[in-house]
């Protein structure tokens, strides 16, 4: 992966950076999973896991800066092995912060699942899920094999993820017009799925990071945004 | 063939004999000089000479000296010199199942075709960073810090199909510092759990509609409608309508439970989509005319052969034709195109089903896919829709990792475009 250098800890210490980035995604990816699959199914136990597994992305973070700073500070790394350096430290913030949202998403699953909810809404929200997941995990791939010209698609699939949050915000909306009863819930499902939609955006972001270490450039930046839900109102969904 | 076999085992035979003169050649000579010393001083007869030598022949060539043992360790000697000649890379390639070598960085050295194909492995890559989920991790470190020689754990993932794997690391030999990962699959016995619960889920709650209607018109036949003869036909054709779908309900969910059962297909070999969608339309030439829609091609020029699946091509292209037929039917025609893309990273073949009528509100275009997912339930049931045709589409589309993109604006006409990579 990276070239050789004359003082071989330093690779090594390059790769164990990688390393933890690697195993904090696959944390990251595995609370997403879950968070999700407890909201779906209902599952509080499930919930409560990834609630408790929160502090092993907290800590790898820690360690990952620990380990960054002193590389930095030690071997004073030049050209593309600071990217990859600073890019580790920018990659497991957003790790970090894809495992809060997870962790959030478990924590609503109570509020959420309470009462009986229509199948088709949840649904929804698992097909956005499906959408982010699958981001994160083409990207986590891309950091494995370094084949930055798949990052290309990455940019389609972030419009997916915004056209499905805006249509399902539609949903929940008409949802808590209907009855009143639903708004606790609807509620609570409008946050996951913003939830869900900033995991997106955060695998975007990683992607950004993983580009730039790789190339030294930045990835060229045309996309509009695609969130349309600020101009979504009530009035718009009422039968003309 | 039986005289053949006699004559091997007779010089199988005669072999062995010779073989154990041959081990016993030391003793035979000891012998042979105690009795030519006998002879020579005690001054014996010839006939009692040539006696006694023969049968010293006869006991050495019965001699049992472990001969079995001796030549199964020349055997072993032989083997052992065949398989360090073997090539490991032709021994991995032997191995059906993914299979990996790697070292102590966890750098992989040689991944066989099967973890190629699955996995999109290269050498030179970090296991590490491929295989993500928390219990590999665990199981890798716990291999490589030598805490344990071998471990396996069960691992899912579950994008873009849902899969089960068995992964067994153990470290080869003594001190080679290399590591080797085998991935047994066990997708399918989980699927076949998971399809029996979805598929009682999904059937239970879509013929609940259906089935509720039909029970409500029995009883206002029994009761109130009871003589009332046009009443009667009236309601026989609504409950005839609503059991036919509840069958084709039942036709989609088993054929899309069957394709959740194999996510992974083996393509069959090269097939002419250009082909496949003339007999799609030739097939619903005659729906579309009662429908009042033309369908029209627009083909561009060359082959369009790709590796795939016929019958799930065909499916895939089916469902698209009739959905513009039915839902585009007041545009009063439908137009199917095949292109190759141009400039693109990996070429495709581009197949765009595009109709004109009332055409799909952008809110709903992300979901159209999804299971059951309606737009107007009342179209979707006067149309004879069951909710699953497109995500039978998409399930087929994932499993050749090809797209499904949609285009549309209200009042223009929707077109569902197929991006099919040619590989």
């Amino acid at each position: 992966m990276q070239p050789m250098h004359t003082v071989s800890a330093y690779d090594d210490e390059l790769k164990y950076l990688a390393r933890r980035i690697a195993s904090m995604g696959g944390h990251a990816e595995r609370m997403v999973e879950q968070a999700i699959t407890a909201l779906v199914s209902a599952d509080t136990r499930l919930a409560q896991k990834v609630v408790r597994d929160d502090p092993i992305l907290d800590e790898s973070q820690r360690d990952i800066d620990e380990k960054a700073v002193s590389v930095i500070a030690r071997r004073q790394p030049m050209a593309r092995d600071l990217r990859e350096v600073i890019g580790a430290i920018r990659i497991s913030a957003d790790l970090e912060r894809i495992g809060d949202l997870a962790k959030n998403v478990a924590k609503r699953v109570v509020a959420a699942t309470e009462g009986q909810q229509p199948v088709s809404l949840f649904r929804g929200i698992e097909a956005l899920a499906d959408l982010a997941l699958s981001q994160l995990k083409e990207v986590l791939d891309v950091y494995a094999s370094r084949e930055v010209t798949k990052l290309g698609f990455i940019r389609d699939h972030d419009d997916d993820i915004d056209a499905m949050y805006t249509s399902l915000f539609r949903e929940l909306l008409t949802y808590m017009m209907e009855d009143p009863r639903n708004i606790t819930p609807c509620t609570h499902l409008l946050f996951c799925a913003k939830n869900v939609e900033r995991i997106g955006d955060h695998a975007t972001n990683i992607a950004e990071t993983i580009y730039h270490i790789v190339t030294g450039e930045q990835m060229a930046n045309e996309r509009p945004k695609g969130d349309k839900t600020d101009r979504v109102t009530a009035s718009l969904l009422l039968p003309k | 063939m039986g005289m053949a076999r006699t004559a091997d085992q007779e010089r199988g035979r005669i072999r062995q004999s010779l073989d154990r003169i041959w081990h016993s050649r030391w003793l035979l000579g000891a012998g042979l000089a105690a009795v030519l010393l006998v002879y020579a001083f005690a001054g014996e007869s010839v006939s009692m000479l040539a006696l006694t030598l023969a049968a010293l022949f006869i006991a050495a060539a019965a001699w049992p000296v472990d001969q079995d043992k001796a030549s199964a360790d020349r055997a072993a000697v032989i083997e052992a010199g065949a398989l360090k000649s073997l090539s490991g890379e032709y021994l991995a390639a032997a191995i059906t199942d993914p299979l990996i070598v790697f070292d102590n960085n966890a750098t992989i050295i040689h991944a066989n075709a099967a973890a190629t194909n699955t996995f999109r492995l290269a050498t030179g890559m970090s296991l590490a960073l491929k295989f993500r989920a928390p219990e590999v991790q665990a199981l890798i470190e716990r291999v490589l810090s030598g805490e344990a020689t071998s471990g396996s754990v069960e691992t899912s993932s579950k994008l873009p199909v849902e899969r089960v794997y068995r992964m067994s690391v153990s470290a080869v030999g003594h001190d080679t510092a290399l590591y080797l990962m085998i991935c047994k699959d066990q997708s399918e016995a989980r699927r076949i759990d998971r399809m029996r619960a979805d598929f009682i889920a999904n059937a239970s709650h879509e013929m609940r509609t259906p089935l509720a209607s039909i029970a409500g018109f029995i009883e206002t036949l029994r009761g109130p409608a009871r003589d009332d003869a046009k009443a009667r036909e009236q309601f026989l054709q609504i409950m005839q309508d609503q059991t036919r779908r509840m069958s084709r309900l039942i036709d989609d969910l088993l054929s899309l439970s069957r394709l959740e059962m194999k996510p992974h297909l083996t393509f069959e070999a090269q097939v002419d989509i250009a082909k496949i969608i003339e007999t799609v339309i030739a097939s619903l030439t005659p729906q579309a005319t009662e429908n009042g829609v033309a369908i029209e091609r627009d083909f561009s020029d060359g082959s369009f052969e790709l590796a795939g699946n016929r019958d799930e091509l065909f499916q895939v292209f089916e469902n698209l034709l009739e959905n513009a037929c039915k839902y585009g039917r007041s545009g009063g025609r439908v137009v199917v195109s095949i292109r190759r893309s141009e400039g693109a990273a990996e070429p495709e073949i581009i197949v765009t089903v595009r109709d004109f009528g009332p055409g799909i509100a952008e809110e709903h275009i992300p979901r159209v896919t999804e299971r059951f997912y309606r737009i107007d339930a009342e179209t979707s049931h006067a149309r004879k829709g069951t909710g699953l045709g497109l995500a039978i589409v998409k399930h087929i589309l994932t499993r050749h990792e090809a797209r499904l993109s949609i285009e549309s604006e209200l009042g223009k006409g929707a077109a569902f475009t197929v991006h099919l990579p040619v590989r």
